[in-house]
């Protein structure tokens, strides 16, 4: 209990001190830097993702493929992965970025996949029966009718990517992985544990961010009875 | 009218969803396709709109080979409505019944306008419009479905089963409303069912399929019922089909008398000079007021004055059929059925002697009727080899009343 309770004494007393609030070793530059690293492989994951999901689950063809190549994406261990792209295309944000998104979309892709495979069969019959075109069901039915499961992929997909953005710092990047891997190398815990601190407090942003997002875009309609109007 | 003419569904697999089938659905009226599961009727059915493309021969809507038009748009001309209604969940009852006008095109506010008529019409309240489908119950979701279909106003229409999957009580109702909805739209409508009994109800002609895709049968239910055109489809229709045909003999055919019936003012002597065991009491204005039992008179007064025993239902001669007011009858404490017009005032009573009297006479002259027609198509037949089928499927007039609606 007095050992938690320290910790947060210094967490706290790191927060505060205005070191931590200026200049390029600052939370905020190194917020920056680790949303700029987390938004472009999000982007890229999405893009990619998105779709392929959408063209899997709306043709019905190449599900196993997805289902194989997700998880054996999921098998590969993110930092032998940098590794391995730092090896080959040398060091820069381009490893990390290959790295990230690799690991971003398998979430991505299988719950696309799954929300448009899902969709109801009855609906999908009526809209093509009441004269949509392919393009059409896809938009207009299985996308919007898939979404809850579309957002929950990208939700995980977004934490894992903040998560483990951090180790865009074992290259020499930047990021809020610096503090961990500074601080892990100079044995300053006070570092290591601030800068956990702010990543989690981050991971929960995302987590509140796609809550919002998700009142926002998805239909009443698919919330269910646990919300009557 | 949409034309099959000799429609074959062959699947790569060796399956024959649909063998050789020709038949007609005349314009304006109800085509029910019925039939065991497999029998291709759905398969049929999905022809129309090239959701299923024939593998031989081919379906023509007055006249026109339905594969020379793209897909997208012959479907927003024909209307659809499936089991389990199929709305959309993420968009609301407006929304859900404005689709095809939104396909087309229309503005938002005529397409809404739209909707909200069609809501009306087919019974939903208007503040259901901004609901979701999750909110309805079966049967509501159920006339969204038909809203959806009528939207376009188009001039076909294609229902599969959309009935079967609501309550008794519920079925009933769509059914009444659907045939009501008919006859202010007269839409060409084909209809599916694997239930024979809705089929009677609700067809102007009843095509028969049976497993492999193959046409039995196509008729007007009257035809069906008396005539059918072999055992699968006399064990389809069932053992009580002669019970059933009496729905088609219209009640105005039973004579009916006013023997036993005395206004309630009437002298308890009057009762018991007639010397019925019961007599139908009446009120001033004609309307059935209850049975009085012999035993139950008072000794003196009016007939009014004995405790009455309930009529239990009547029938009504414009129209009811011979099986209600038998139906009447039967239930009836004096054995005999009541009959009223339209506004439930007294037209005379029926007993179920005379009853049988009238349905002997009935049956007898169809019998003689579809004689002359089996002779004539027995002719037919030999001169041109003509399946043997065929000869049940005729498109010669329903005998009796067009009341296959009613």
């Amino acid at each position: 209990m007095n050992d938690l309770w320290n910790q947060i004494e210094l967490v706290s007393e790191w927060l505060s001190a205005s070191a931590q609030w200026h200049g390029d070793d600052g939370i905020p530059h190194r917020l920056l830097q680790h949303l700029h690293y987390s938004g472009l492989s999000l982007l890229f994951a999405a893009l990619i993702g998105l779709a392929f999901g959408l063209l899997v689950g709306h043709t019905g063809r190449g599900g196993f493929l997805v289902a194989s190549l997700a998880n054996i994406a999921r098998a590969v261990p993110t930092i032998g992965l940098i590794l391995l792209v730092v090896t080959v295309a040398g060091l820069g944000v381009t490893p990390v970025l290959v790295a990230l998104t690799a690991l971003a979309i398998p979430p991505i892709l299988v719950n696309t996949f799954e929300g448009i495979r899902g969709v109801d069969a009855d609906a999908k019959d009526a809209a093509q029966g009441m004269g949509m075109t392919g393009w059409g069901v896809l938009w207009r039915v299985e996308a919007p009718m898939a979404l809850p499961l579309i957002l929950l992929g990208l939700r995980t997909a977004a934490i894992q990517i903040v998560a483990t953005a951090t180790i865009a710092a074992y290259p020499g990047l930047g990021g809020l992985g610096r503090y961990i891997v500074d601080g892990l190398a100079r044995n300053d815990y006070e570092l290591v544990i601030g800068g956990t601190v702010v990543v989690v407090v981050l991971a929960v942003v995302v987590q509140l961010v796609f809550a919002l997002l998700r009142r926002l875009v998805v239909s009443r309609g698919l919330l269910g009875s646990s919300r009557p109007s | 009218m949409i034309t099959f003419e000799g429609v074959t569904k062959r699947y790569p697999d060796g399956t024959v969803a649909l063998d050789d089938v020709s038949l007609e659905c005349p314009t304006g009226r109800i085509t029910v396709f019925v039939g065991t599961s497999g029998g291709g009727k759905t398969t049929a059915l999905r022809t129309i709109n090239r959701m299923v493309e024939p593998t031989g021969g081919r379906v023509l809507i007055d006249g026109r080979d339905v594969l020379e038009r793209k897909s997208s748009e012959l479907r927003r001309g024909i209307g659809y409505v499936i089991q389990h209604a199929g709305l959309f969940p993420h968009r609301t009852i407006e929304d859900n019944i404005a689709t095809v006008p939104y396909l087309l095109r229309w503005n938002r506010k005529k397409a809404r306008d739209t909707a909200h008529e069609l809501m009306e019409r087919v019974g939903l309240e208007p503040g259901m419009a901004k609901r979701y489908p999750f909110q309805l119950s079966g049967g509501q979701q159920q006339r969204v479905g038909v809203a959806r279909a009528l939207a376009a106003d188009p001039p076909i229409m294609l229902m599969d089963e959309p009935f079967s999957a609501v309550d008794p009580v519920v079925r009933h109702e769509l059914q009444e409303e659907f045939l009501r909805l008919q006859a202010e739209l007269h839409k060409t409508i084909v209809f599916v069912t694997h239930d024979i009994d809705e089929a009677i109800k609700l067809g102007d002609r009843i095509a028969v399929f049976r497993t492999g895709g193959r046409l039995v049968q196509v008729a007007s239910p009257e035809d069906i019922l008396a005539r059918p055109a072999d055992d699968f489809v006399a064990g389809f229709i069932g053992h009580d089909r002669g019970i059933r045909r009496l729905s088609f003999i219209p009640a105005t055919d039973a004579p009916l008398t006013e023997r036993s019936v005395l206004a309630a003012d009437a002298p308890v002597a009057d009762a018991r000079a007639a010397g019925d065991e019961w007599t139908l009491v009446i009120d001033a204005d004609r309307r059935p007021l209850g049975w009085a039992s012999a035993e139950v008179l008072p000794a003196s007064g009016t007939v009014g004055d004995a405790r009455l025993a309930p009529i239990g239902h009547t029938f009504d001669i414009e129209g009811d059929s011979v099986r209600a007011a038998l139906d009447a009858a039967i239930l009836s404490p004096s054995g005999r059925a009541v009959g009223v017009d339209g506004a439930g005032r007294l037209v005379g009573v029926a007993d179920q002697a005379d009853l049988s009297a009238t349905i002997t006479a009935a049956v007898a002259a169809e019998a003689a009727e579809a004689e002359a027609v089996s002779a004539g198509a027995a002719a037919g037949a030999a001169a041109d080899g003509a399946d043997p089928k065929d000869a049940g499927s005729g498109d010669r007039p329903a005998a009796g009343a067009d009341g296959g609606g009613g």
